[in-house]
């Protein structure tokens, strides 16, 4: 880990939802080259807290820094062209294309040629060398002909992260990586996180803490749309809040919540 | 696949160009015609997911730029044929900018709702004709030299602009366009994040649709030699819709067989009187029901199972 060097920072930030207020006062900092956890018991303002650094939702109050600049205005295909690329809860994949067009639909934006409508899709495979290549490293190769609906879940995970880095974002944003998935697919997702993540930014929504233990170097602790505690793992699971936020009761560690995922 | 498709265009190119010899060639002129509206209309419901409510505007109106051009400033008919079409694209621009920040049923009714305004501006408007339209628009020769005085003739002249519509649309959807087209299609949120601004994809694809719906509506006024009220009344955007699910949307020919049919239906069962409407509702019915894929879209599932790993329409 680096020093401090924030490549995230949000000052304040709010979403009220008609008076409700899902994420309010958050002040979140993530450190470049880091893979950051943002955990929290069901309803605690996890996934809007991604939608808004995302801007698929708009902020009610606060900022947010991205490099430093300001993005709390900028429109989400922006956000992503200045290389904060996110997923999603829901496998997304373009069902009906097939998987090397997965991929090759995040690699033909750069190329400048998406508004020909007049030209041959045969100008897009010089792309088909490099779609491939990605494929291979999330060990989709022999898939690649296939349309995406036909994967298998833990497969549609690992094209929509050949997707996500076919965009090569200095910062990826993983909305529950592991949701659904069984412990073989666990098992080859957090070793492809671990391994992405060596030259980039990671900030993750994640159930299963096991995984959490596992990748994170940093963790922040929503409840009730505010920030409760933030630490290593270690740090974290030993604060008494947290235990109570998550269990109701304090009778025992965020561990036993790991099986309910 | 690519070849079998080849193999599958060839024959139906080479069956247009004897139909006339069979069959009455203004029935098949307006087949044509209708086929191309649709095929412009699949455009945006099939290879985008938008469901506009109020192509008729652009069809209609074309067919009265291109009757008032050519019969009142006398231009000559390919010149008022694409200026008609450029007419309806410009439209389809100023919609397209006000529409398309909506999605799914407010789409559709803000396409409708500006529809019905073009539709009270041909009413009151005096170049339009009012409810008389423009009648007896001279069909002038092609180019100079072109006779398209004759049914025959004319045929060729508008099998040509369908082909040249239909090449066009053909290639939109095989295009670096259209991979971003059916992405944003398949799942928008996702082609936001992968940096599309997906709004400037939609408008383009619309301003194509639009200016191709309008070439359509302007052929038709050349071979009827008539722009009326009809053509840009809301029913036609209904009928439109009903082409293009019953010979399947997102496919290929599907808006021409479906357009095949509901002429065909109009033509030959006219004696029935207001009950081809009954039959239509029937068949419109039917198709949402039994037949989701429409006419082409179950025959190409059938060949798919039968090749598995096929994907239909594609």
């Amino acid at each position: 880990m680096t020093a401090a060097d924030p490549i995230i920072q949000t000052k304040g930030l709010g979403k009220s939802f008609k008076g409700f207020w899902a994420v309010k006062n958050v002040d979140l900092v993530v450190q470049r080259g880091t893979i950051h956890a943002l955990i929290g018991p069901n309803g605690a303002g996890k996934t809007t807290c991604f939608n808004l650094i995302t801007k698929f939702l708009t902020p009610s109050e606060g900022t947010i820094l991205f490099k430093g600049a300001d993005i709390t205005g900028t429109k989400p295909a922006d956000v992503a062209r200045l290389g904060l690329v996110r997923s999603f809860q829901i496998s997304a994949t373009f069902p009906h294309l097939s998987v090397r067009e997965n991929v090759r639909v995040a690699l033909q934006r750069p190329l400048g040629t998406s508004f020909r409508f007049w030209q041959s899709e045969a100008a897009l495979d010089v792309l088909n060398d490099r779609a491939l290549a990605l494929l291979e490293d999330v060990g989709l190769t022999e898939y690649a002909e296939r349309p995406a609906v036909e994967l298998p879940y833990g497969r549609k995970r690992a094209l929509e992260i050949a997707t996500t880095l076919a965009l090569d974002p200095e910062m990826l944003l993983l909305d529950e990586p592991m949701a659904g998935m069984g412990r073989e697919d666990i098992a080859r997702v957090s070793a492809l996180i671990r391994r992405v993540a060596q030259n980039r930014t990671v900030l993750m929504v994640e159930h299963n803490l096991h995984v959490v233990a596992d990748l994170s170097d940093r963790i922040t602790v929503l409840a009730r749309g505010e920030i409760l505690a933030e630490g290593t793992y270690a740090e974290v699971s030993r604060n008494p809040q947290v235990v109570e936020a998550y269990m109701g009761t304090g009778a025992g560690a965020p561990e036993a919540g790991a099986q309910h995922a | 696949m690519r070849s079998r498709e080849t193999m599958i265009g060839l024959v139906l190119l080479g069956l247009l160009l004897v139909a006339p010899l069979v069959i009455y060639p203004v029935f098949l002129m307006k087949v044509l015609c209708f086929a191309l509206f649709a095929c412009a209309f699949n455009l945006l419901i099939g290879y985008v997911g938008l469901l506009s409510f109020g192509h008729a505007m652009f069809f209609g109106f074309a067919a009265y730029v291109a009757g008032h051009t050519i019969k009142v400033w006398g231009w000559p008919t390919e010149v008022g044929i694409l200026a008609a079409a450029l007419i309806a694209a410009a439209m389809g621009l100023v919609v397209g900018l006000i529409a398309i920040r909506r999605q799914g049923i407010y789409f559709a009714m803000v396409t409708l709702a500006l529809s019905q305004m073009v539709y009270f501006f041909c009413i009151q408007a005096k170049f339009t004709g009012g409810e008389d339209g423009i009648q007896a628009i001279p069909r002038r020769p092609v180019f100079g030299f072109i006779d398209i005085s004759k049914d025959l003739t004319l045929y060729y002249f508008v099998l040509a602009i369908f082909l040249v519509g239909f090449l066009l649309i053909y290639r939109t959807i095989h295009s670096p366009f259209g991979q971003v087209l059916k992405a944003i299609r398949e799942n928008e949120p996702r082609a936001i994040s992968l940096g599309y601004r997906v709004d400037q994809y939609k408008l383009l694809a619309f301003v194509l649709s639009a200016g191709l719906a309008g070439l359509a509506g302007a052929t038709k006024a050349i071979v009827f030699q008539l722009a009326s009220l009809t053509d840009v009344q809301w029913q036609m955007s209904g009928e439109v819709v009903l082409m293009t699910l019953v010979g399947g949307m997102g496919t290929v020919l599907g808006p021409v067989v479906g357009a095949g049919i509901i002429v065909a239906m109009q033509n030959y069962l006219k004696g029935l009187g207001e009950w081809v409407l009954v039959i239509q509702g029937i068949i419109f019915v039917l198709t949402v029901l039994v037949f989701r894929r429409g006419v082409v879209g179950e025959i190409w599932a059938l060949l798919s199972r039968s090749k598995p790993g096929q994907r239909p329409g594609a």
